[in-house]
């Protein structure tokens, strides 16, 4: 199979690969895929007081267009505001990456991988404002942990 | 010294033509070009000559009684094609039950697939672990009405080697007859039909340094004699087992091919093996998680099948690009399935699509072995490096003990 060049750019110069500490208050994780399925995407996000997204660090296990796929999606929603990033689609990656249909999937895992941190992120803030005495008791948010 | 790029390191998808093998057969296509059936002039009688000089070369090396039981094809996909239908159809009278296993060729899983849908009934064998076939499993599978058991000699993904004579014993004493698809075996494993008891066996010539478009079918001519109802109709060509004109060069390349394994074989096979070896033990000294797949003894001396944990096979291929490997991981292909013989032999579907062939042949050399391995533990590191799973890995958490989102 022929990669474009631009699947070939993102996989040998990916930007943004690493870590953010996931126990951070301002940081939100999406883990996303199966290892049985050839693919897993762990993004994540690190959002300031104004809910722009500062920084975005991303890991991946799978093919070539899953990891520039990740890695596309990093650079696009850097220094967006999280509402903003949470409306991206699969198929402005797939379009932007060149991508063959049987490789839409691995748009598809980035698009559930950035909605996926914002929840997550989203939820860390409930958690918080609850926390702070904005509403409900800790016992109704038991649930609502985060669970990556 | 300087390696030459890309390395070809896929030996079981095809080999280079040897260069001895390719000056045996030109003459073949520009003077003695004549059609090996054309029975009234020289040109013809020259071609059949031929013909019938590969044909008990052949023979020969694969320990049958004579030229007569070699019956050329196209290839081993058309020579599977050919034992598995035609005996089907010659002898379905007798019987519809046939014996395979779940990791033979697609040549012959789905010849057999179109005989289920023809009224056939076919017990797939499961294999274990190490990708082999419980010769056991073979006789208890055996029915009243099983008219045939084929069971290939190597795999072509992880290389092991079946045990055949075990199998042709039990064959032989039931009187089922007995197929093998002997594509990736010959000449560097141990073959020979009538120790194994194998009434029938396929062919090709271009997986050892023969030519594409050539291969045979053997079929025994006595103790049994095996009839089958040819699947090609014509001018009723090689006794009227497969109608076609004969493709003589090839024939001629392919006799030449086994001619160098009966000189060089043994020597040849020992030194693909020391570079196996050299190559198993580069990556693994420099590389942890590195899982071989299939047994270790009981394989072809040039195939290496591994799993690089926490890597995706195709990516690995990508960055290894200037080698030309194989990989488990069906990414590729439509169905995003992986690699169906590996999940045969049980391999968890991360690992199948972290799997990795080097096949190593006649035209490797040390130092390509040497590059390849210091490239291969590169990336791996340099992928594990962005994969999620390898972070959880050295953080202690159970892969398995995640809930993951199927997609």
């Amino acid at each position: 199979m022929a990669y474009s060049d631009k699947v070939i750019d993102h996989y040998e110069n990916p930007r943004n690969v690493g870590t953010l500490d996931k126990a951070d208050e301002a940081v939100g994780t999406g883990l996303v895929g199966a290892p049985a399925c050839g693919d897993v995407m762990r993004l994540q996000i690190r959002v300031n007081d104004d809910g722009i997204i500062e920084d975005a660090r991303f890991k991946t296990f799978g093919c070539g267009s899953a990891i520039a796929s990740s890695s596309l999606a990093t650079e696009w929603i850097k220094g967006r505001h999280i509402d903003e990033a949470a409306t991206l689609k699969n198929s402005q990656i797939a379009e932007e990456l060149n991508l063959p249909p049987v490789k839409i999937h691995c748009s598809v895992l980035a698009e559930d991988a950035v909605k996926s941190a914002i929840e997550d992120y989203r939820k860390k803030q409930a958690v918080r404002r609850a926390l702070a005495g904005e509403g409900a008791s800790r016992a109704d948010l038991a649930g609502e942990e985060a669970s990556v | 010294m300087a390696v030459q790029l890309p390395i070809f390191m896929d030996n079981h998808s095809t080999t280079r033509v040897d260069p001895r093998v390719l000056e045996a057969m030109l003459p073949y296509f520009t003077d003695d070009f004549g059609n090996a059936a054309s029975r009234t002039h020289a040109f013809g009688w020259k071609a059949e000559a031929a013909i019938e000089a590969s044909r008990e070369t052949i023979a020969r090396f694969i320990g049958a009684e004579s030229g007569r039981e070699i019956v050329f094809t196209s290839g081993a996909t058309e020579a599977d094609n050919l034992a598995i239908k035609g005996i089907a159809e010659y002898y379905g009278a007798k019987g519809k039950h046939l014996v395979t296993s779940a990791i033979e060729h697609k040549a012959v899983l789905d010849s057999c697939k179109r005989l289920e849908k023809d009224g056939f009934s076919v017990t797939y064998l499961p294999v274990g672990k190490d990708g082999l076939v419980e010769p056991a499993a073979v006789e208890q599978a055996i029915r009243r009405d099983t008219i045939l058991v084929s069971v290939m000699l190597a795999n072509n993904e992880v290389g092991t080697v079946q045990s055949l004579e075990e199998i042709g014993k039990i064959t032989r004493a039931k009187g089922v007859l007995f197929h093998t698809d002997a594509v990736q075996g010959i000449g560097k494993t141990p073959f020979d039909v009538r120790k194994m008891n194998v009434d029938l066996a396929s062919l090709t010539a271009h997986k050892i340094y023969g030519p594409k478009g050539i291969g045979a079918l053997y079929v025994r001519r006595s103790r049994p004699r095996v009839r089958l109802v040819a699947q090609m109709d014509g001018g009723g060509h090689e006794r009227g087992n497969r109608s076609g004109t004969l493709n003589v060069p090839g024939a001629v390349g392919f006799a030449k091919a086994l001619e160098l394994y009966e000189r060089e074989g043994a020597a040849e096979n020992e030194r693909i093996l020391g570079l196996r070896q050299r190559l198993y033990d580069k990556l693994t000294g420099r590389l942890e998680k590195v899982e071989l797949n299939g047994d270790w003894e009981r394989r072809l001396p040039g195939n290496l099948n591994v799993s690089f944990s926490f890597v995706e096979g195709e990516a690995m291929m990508m960055a290894i690009k200037d080698v030309a490997v194989s990989s488990g991981s069906a990414c590729t292909s439509a169905s995003l399935e992986p690699s169906y013989v590996l999940r045969a032999m049980g391999l968890d579907e991360d690992l199948a699509h972290s799997s990795i062939r080097f096949g190593i042949g006649r035209f490797n050399t040390e130092e390509e072995v040497d590059y390849v391995a210091e490239l291969v533990a590169a990336e791996v590191e340099r992928l594990r490096a962005m994969s999620p799973l390898y972070e959880m890995y050295q953080e202690g958490i159970d892969l398995k003990s995640i809930q993951w989102s199927a997609h």
